[in-house]
């Protein structure tokens, strides 16, 4: 059974007069434990599918299925609860709380979670240091660099223990050193936790990682191989 | 965490948060302030309304609070006295008068005035008179002669102690009848309309003259705690309901006092609405303006999971903090501005001597209740919250996918 089935979505989007297909009649099945990579130039809708996948935004037509969930039988507080649970997100920029340190911000979810204070920071600090951050515990987001902020974000999308991490174009704001060395993190957590990742890039080389590449055109998958 | 948050987050933009705070401290501090200085207006008003023979209570003959004239009297006071002590709060006091218009003469001038036949003794705690006087002495038991009169009279009549005042009424017969008295003591009154109104001679010379016997025309009850005189009055009423006698509070003696405190209270919440609807504007305005800077926040945390309803109570967690803060501080403020006023009073006589006419003295002295700082208090913060819910439903509103779009 795949964690993701996509089926048949459609996206219309109004822009002024003209209305915009951002997604026209996508199926896509992914399976569990996937690397899988959404490809495609700028304005191919890629952005639009991965906020569909993840429950930010509701598809015109067509039907949503994640984590063994239909979408369209649950209200926002469901798909709230689904995100915060199933569902991790990583951003291109502006990932972290700016007010909290790095292992606040990893905390923060695991506190919507429920889960208990002691137990918290544990799983925060263990978290981080996976991601190579041990040293930086108390930082602001201000005082590390983006790779470092994105590493914050993949340890705050992985803590919650969600069945798929979404990441729209993690690496986009980082230099492609700084780029490799979080997609090798990614990589990593995919292959010990068993976590699906679906993530978004215009980058060849992040493309390269991916064991599974979907390539948008305008809206339609126009290709689709898996490595 | 979440208060951590909180209060990291009210910090992030100071002068935001100081102004809403500014807003929140003139507010509550306006509020109390002014609050205090009205009703230490209004309690002066009440002070001297019941002090100038008024009292909390008065009992008169069924008649004389009509037709004030001597014809309407209480011919056994010591009976009606022992009846109604019981009623009584323990420290209430009382003292029974004969009073009747008159009018006072000497060789220059006349005018009509009230004549008060007193008890020394009984007008201590009851009336100002009990305090006594400020030149020469107070009438005794056995002052068969004397006559005590304000310092404004005595002025206006050009006279002094040791002259002689002859004062003309009518007794009980309806005969006119006149006497001499000599003029012993001098006192003063917040007001000087008081002091040229009332003259005191002893009770038994008042009630020979008039020939009324024992008899006499009121009698007045102080209550020290002034919020009870209702609940007396009704008991006092009840016990004398078979005799011919009226009970009266000050609030029906008293009736444009009334009609002040009335007006007062109405302005006092028409304060609380001006202060606070400003106080609202800036409130919301400046949350709103914190609220759309922070919106790819509230976009993030939407997508991480978070429910409408906890970023809702997130926002008003932060305004609560500046409004408790702001509170703190105003009622502080107002607390100590209050109190230094209060050391030596408001006076203003420079102003006007047109307060007098209200029965206002010239100098105020503010006084705080806690029952006002209550009430200033939780309509800052109850409504204060409940303003906020605005900005905190639009930050709740936010979706992720809008606050992307919106770098
Ligand atoms: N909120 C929106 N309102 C109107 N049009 C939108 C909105 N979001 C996306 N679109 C349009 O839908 C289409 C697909 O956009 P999308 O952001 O999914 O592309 P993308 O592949 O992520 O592009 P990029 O590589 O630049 O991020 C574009 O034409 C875009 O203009
Ligand atoms: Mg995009």
């Amino acid at each position: 059974m795949p964690i993701v089935d996509v089926k048949g979505v459609e996206k219309v989007y109004q822009q002024g007069d003209i209305e915009v297909h951002a997604l026209k009649d996508i199926y896509l099945s992914i399976a569990p434990g996937s690397f899988a990579a959404i490809a495609g130039p700028s304005g191919s809708g890629k952005t639009t599918l991965l906020n569909i996948i993840g429950g930010l935004d509701l598809p015109d037509h067509g039907e949503v299925v994640v984590d063994s969930r239909h979408f369209r039988k649950m209200n926002q507080s469901q798909l709230a609860e689904l995100r915060l649970n199933r569902i991790g997100f990583v951003f291109q920029a502006y990932n972290l709380i700016p007010v909290l340190s790095a292992v606040e911000n990893v905390e923060y979810v695991m506190l919507l979670q429920g889960v208990e204070k002691a137990d918290r920071r544990k799983r925060a600090m263990a978290i981080l240091d996976e991601v190579g951050l041990s040293e930086k515990y108390h930082n602001r987001p201000s005082e590390l660099s983006g790779g470092q902020q994105q590493r914050v974000a993949v340890a705050r999308a992985i803590v919650s223990n969600p069945a798929i991490v979404l990441a729209d174009e993690p690496t986009a704001n980082l230099d492609s050193k700084t780029g490799e060395a979080l997609l090798q993190i990614m990589a990593e957590m995919n292959e010990n936790r068993n976590v699906t990742f679906i993530f978004s890039t215009h980058d060849q080389m992040v493309m390269d990682y991916a064991h599974r590449l979907v390539l948008l055109r305008d809206g339609m998958i126009d290709d689709d191989q898996v490595k | 965490m979440e208060l951590q948050l909180a209060w990291r987050n009210i910090w992030r933009n100071p002068r935001r948060t100081v102004i809403i705070m500014i807003a929140v401290i003139i507010g509550v501090w306006t509020m109390v302030a002014l609050t205090s200085l009205m009703r230490g207006i209004v309690n002066d008003m009440l002070e001297n309304g019941i002090s100038t023979l008024t009292g909390d209570i008065k009992l008169y003959a069924s008649g004389y609070h009509n037709d004030p004239s001597i014809e309407y009297r209480i011919d056994d006071p010591n009976s009606v006295i022992s009846k109604i002590a019981k009623t009584l709060p323990v420290d209430s006091k009382y003292a029974a008068r004969v009073r009747v218009n008159a009018i006072a003469s000497n060789a220059r001038h006349s005018i009509g005035l009230t004549l008060v036949g007193i008890d020394p003794d009984q007008e201590k705690g009851v009336s100002f008179i009990g305090n006594g006087v400020v030149d020469g002495r107070m009438i005794s038991e056995d002052d068969n002669n004397a006559i005590v009169i304000g310092q404004a009279l005595l002025e206006k009549f050009e006279t002094r102690i040791g002259r002689k005042l002859i004062l003309m009424s009518q007794n009980s017969q309806n005969e006119i009848v006149s006497k001499a008295f000599k003029i012993v003591g001098v006192f003063r009154a917040k007001l000087a309309s008081t002091e040229k109104q009332f003259v005191f001679v002893n009770k038994h010379s008042a009630q020979k003259m008039l020939g009324i016997g024992n008899g006499i025309s009121e009698i007045s009850v102080v209550i020290n705690d002034h919020g009870k005189f209702e609940q007396t009055s009704q008991g006092i009423a009840e016990i004398l309901k078979d005799s011919d006698i009226e009970v009266h509070t000050w609030k029906d003696l008293l009736p444009m006092l009334t009609a002040y405190m009335e007006i007062f209270n109405g302005f006092i919440v028409l304060w609380y609405l001006v202060v606070f609807v400003a106080m609202a504007f800036g409130i919301v305005n400046t949350m709103l303006m914190a609220v759309f800077e922070r919106m790819r926040e509230f976009g993030l945390l939407k997508a991480l999971g978070m429910k409408p309803m906890l970023i809702l109570r997130s926002v008003l967690i932060e305004s609560g903090i500046i409004l408790i803060m702001g509170a703190i501080a105003g009622n502080l403020l107002a607390f100590g501005s209050v109190m230094m006023i209060a050391a030596t009073g408001i006076d203003l006589s420079a102003l006007s001597s047109g307060f007098e006419y209200v029965g206002m003295s010239s100098v105020i002295y503010p006084e705080i209740f806690l029952k006002d700082v209550f009430l200033a208090n939780v309509v800052v913060l109850i409504l204060g919250l409940a303003v906020s819910t605005y900005p905190a439903v639009k930050a709740s509103r936010i979706t992720p996918v809008e606050a992307m779009a919106h770098t």
